[in-house]
C-alpha cells in the first residue's frame, strides 16, 4: 500500500490539487493497480536492454535551417491571459 | 459487399460510394447531406459526435461535386464523408480530446492525416466522442458524454476512439479516424462490428495527433469493409517531416494487396490468447473463423506469445508515464482552461489541472509520475521497459514460423455502461490487443460473428511491421469468404 505521504508528493510533482477524499481514493486504487504491476517482478530481465522506442530509428535530425513556424498571433489566440506579446501567468515565488 | 442493391448513399462503402459518384448515380453533397440528416435524426440516442461541422462539409462537398461533373476527382476518397476523433487537431474546429481541459481549445493547425484526408478530397463531418485523453476502454470516460453502441444502446461502443467507431457502425459516417494506443481503434472496432487497423508505429503520421502515449500512439482508420480500410490507409501513411517517429517506408497501393488468395499461407494460433472460462461465443466465433481460413488454402499452427499474461502490466507502467510527460503541458498558461484565483503559478497549474482533467487521467498521471520519480524509476519504468523488449521477443520468434497471427481482439463482447467500474476490470480488456503496441506491430479487427445477444465479435489479425499488405488480404479473405456484414444494427 503506497503511503499518504507518497501520494502527497507524487500529486505535487504531477501539479495535481487532490481534495482529502480524492487522495485517499487515490491511494487505494493506486495500491491496487501497482500490486498487479508488481507481477513483473518475477520475470528475469538479466541483460535485457529496455525498449523505449519500437522501430529502429535513432536521431532523426534535419538541417539547422530555420523555416515557417507558427505565427505569433496563432500562438496567443488561446491564450488565458495575455499582456501584449506575453502570456500573463500569476506570480512565481520561491519554495 | 454482395447484397441486393442499395441505392441509400449512407449504406454505401467507401468504393461503393465513389463507384455511384462516378457514375452520375449520386454526388458528393447529396451523400453528406444524407449523412447530415442520419446524424441529425440518430445521434441523439447515440452520442458519436462532440461537433458536427455541417457548414464546412456542405461545402467541402460542393466543390467535391464540381471536380466529379468535371471528370477530374482526385482519387479514391474524393467527396467521402469522414469523421474524425477528438484527439485530431483540427484547424479552426474546437478540438477537446474528450476533456474539459480543452472545451473551448480551437487548434491553429491541421494534423498531417487530416491534411491527407482533405487533400485526398474527403468531406469532414465532424470530431467524435472520445475517453479523455485516449485514456479508456468504453468512452465513458469523456468529460462531455457517453457514447452507445448502435448495437444495443445500453452498452458500450468501446474505447477510447468509441465515438469513431460507432459512427461508422450506425451509418453515420463512410469512414472514421481513431487512435489505438493500447487497442483503442481495435477493441470499440471489435464491439462495434466494423473494420479497424492500428497500422506499423511509424507507418503513419503523429503531428497533430494529441499526444497520450508517444512511443505506442498510432492513428487508425475504422471502415465498413477492408478493401475501404486500404484505401483511407493508403491516403494517410507514409513519412512526414512534421514527425521524426515517422518511417520513410514506401507507401504501397494496399488495394492491390486484396486478392483473396491465402493459399499457402502460414497462420500462427496463439495459445494464450484462448484462456480457460473465456466468453464462448468469442471462441466460438474466432475458432469458425480460423476453421474458415485453413478452409480457404491456409495452415495453421499452435504458437505461443508466453509474456501475454504480463502486457498489461507492462502498458500501465509505460504508458502512464509517457502520459504523465505529455500531459504536463496542460497547465493552464498557453491555451485552455484555467482556474481564478489562484495565489500563484504553482497553485494555477494544481487547481487548472484539478478542474480540468477527469479521474481516469488523473489516475494514470499520478501512475506515471510515481513509476517515473526518483527511486522508483529503475523498478518501475526500467522494469517495464526491459519486459517491453521481451514483448517484442515473443513476436519476433512467432514470426520466424509463422506470417500472420490471428486471435480474438477482445477476451468479450460490448458491456453495459457502468459494468466495469473497478480501473483493473477495465484494463484487462486490452489484454490481447497492447501486445501490438508494445511490439509496434500492425493489426486489424473485422467482425467474425455475433454473440447470442446479437453483439458484434472481432478477430485480430497482427503482422510483421510494415506488412499491413498482408495482414489485410487475410482480413478480406475472411471477409470475402463470410456475409457477416450483411447484418446491420437496427436503429429507430
Amino acid at each position: 500500500m503506497i503511503s499518504d505521504k507518497d501520494v502527497e508528493h507524487v500529486a505535487r510533482l504531477a501539479r495535481l490539487a487532490l481534495t482529502e477524499s480524492e487522495r485517499a481514493r487515490m491511494r487505494e486504487q493506486l495500491s491496487a493497480i501497482l500490486q498487479y504491476i508488481d507481477k513483473l517482478k518475477a520475470i528475469d530481465v538479466e541483460g535485457v536492454e529496455p525498449t523505449s522506442h519500437a522501430v529502429p530509428l535513432v536521431n532523426v535530425m534535419r538541417d539547422d535551417e530555420p523555416g515557417p513556424c507558427l505565427p505569433q498571433s496563432d500562438a496567443l489566440a488561446h491564450a488565458p491571459d495575455r499582456a501584449g506579446e506575453f502570456f500573463r501567468v500569476p506570480r512565481i515565488i520561491e519554495d | 459487399m454482395k447484397t441486393e442493391a442499395k441505392t441509400e448513399p449512407t449504406r454505401l462503402t467507401i468504393h461503393e460510394l465513389v463507384d455511384a459518384y462516378r457514375a452520375g448515380d449520386t454526388t458528393p453533397t447529396a451523400a453528406t447531406e444524407a449523412y447530415l440528416a442520419r446524424i441529425a435524426a440518430h445521434d441523439e440516442k447515440i452520442g458519436a459526435f462532440l461537433t458536427v461541422t455541417r457548414d464546412e462539409a456542405l461545402s467541402e462537398a460542393r466543390v467535391s461535386d464540381e471536380r466529379y461533373r468535371k471528370g477530374m476527382p482526385r482519387g479514391p476518397l474524393d467527396g467521402v464523408p469522414v469523421a474524425l476523433k477528438d484527439v485530431f487537431c483540427t484547424r479552426r474546429v474546437r478540438t477537446t480530446c474528450g476533456s474539459k481541459i480543452l472545451s473551448t481549445f480551437v487548434p491553429p493547425y491541421d494534423a498531417t492525416v487530416v491534411t491527407r484526408l482533405r487533400d485526398a478530397g474527403a468531406v469532414v463531418l465532424g470530431k467524435t466522442n472520445m475517453d479523455e485523453f485516449a485514456m479508456g476502454s468504453s468512452t465513458e470516460h469523456s468529460a462531455f458524454k457517453p457514447t452507445h453502441n448502435p448495437w444495443d444502446l445500453a452498452r458500450v461502443p468501446g474505447g477510447s476512439s468509441g465515438g469513431s467507431a460507432a459512427a461508422v457502425a450506425g451509418d453515420l459516417a463512410a469512414a472514421a479516424l481513431g487512435t489505438d494506443t493500447g487497442g483503442s481503434v481495435r477493441q470499440p472496432a471489435a464491439f462495434c462490428g466494423v473494420v479497424g487497423l492500428k497500422p506499423t508505429y511509424g507507418r503513419v503520421s503523429r503531428y497533430g495527433l494529441i499526444a497520450f502515449a508517444s512511443s505506442l500512439d498510432q492513428v487508425g482508420p475504422f471502415t465498413r469493409d477492408v478493401q475501404d480500410c486500404a484505401l483511407v490507409l493508403e491516403a494517410i501513411a507514409g513519412r512526414d517531416t512534421n514527425d521524426s517517429t515517422s518511417v520513410d517506408e514506401p507507401v504501397p497501393h494496399y488495394a492491390a494487396a486484396l486478392t483473396g488468395n491465402v493459399r499457402g499461407l502460414k497462420i500462427g494460433v496463439p495459445k494464450e490468447y484462448f484462456t480457460p472460462g473465456m466468453d464462448t461465443d468469442v471462441e466460438r466465433s474466432v475458432r469458425d473463423a480460423i476453421g474458415v481460413l485453413e478452409k480457404l488454402g491456409a495452415t495453421t499452427q499452435e504458437i505461443s506469445l508466453p509474456m501475454t499474461d504480463y502486457g498489461i502490466a507492462v502498458y500501465y507502467i509505460i504508458a502512464p508515464a509517457e502520459a504523465s510527460s505529455n500531459l504536463a503541458r496542460y497547465d493552464g498558461v498557453k491555451y485552455g482552461l484555467r482556474t481564478p484565483g489562484a495565489r500563484d503559478l504553482i497553485d494555477m497549474m494544481s487547481r487548472t489541472r484539478a478542474a480540468g482533467f477527469g479521474a481516469e487521467v488523473k489516475r494514470r498521471i499520478m501512475l506515471g509520475t510515481y513509476a517515473l520519480s526518483a527511486g522508483y524509476y529503475d523498478a518501475y519504468y526500467g522494469r517495464a521497459q526491459k519486459v517491453r523488449t521481451l514483448v517484442r521477443r515473443d513476436f519476433e520468434r512467432a514470426f520466424a514460423r509463422v506470417d500472420v497471427i490471428v486471435a480474438p481482439t477482445t477476451p468479450g463482447v460490448s458491456f453495459k455502461h457502468g459494468e466495469k467500474e473497478d480501473p483493473i476490470a477495465m484494463y484487462l480488456n486490452d489484454v490481447f490487443t497492447v501486445g501490438g503496441n508494445l511490439a509496434g506491430l500492425p493489426a486489424v479487427s473485422v467482425r467474425c460473428g455475433f454473440s447470442a445477444a446479437g453483439l458484434p465479435v472481432g478477430l485480430q489479425v497482427i503482422g510483421r511491421a510494415f506488412d499491413e499488405s498482408r495482414v489485410l488480404r487475410v482480413a478480406h479473405a475472411y471477409e470475402q469468404a463470410t456475409s457477416w456484414l450483411d447484418r446491420r444494427p437496427q436503429l429507430r
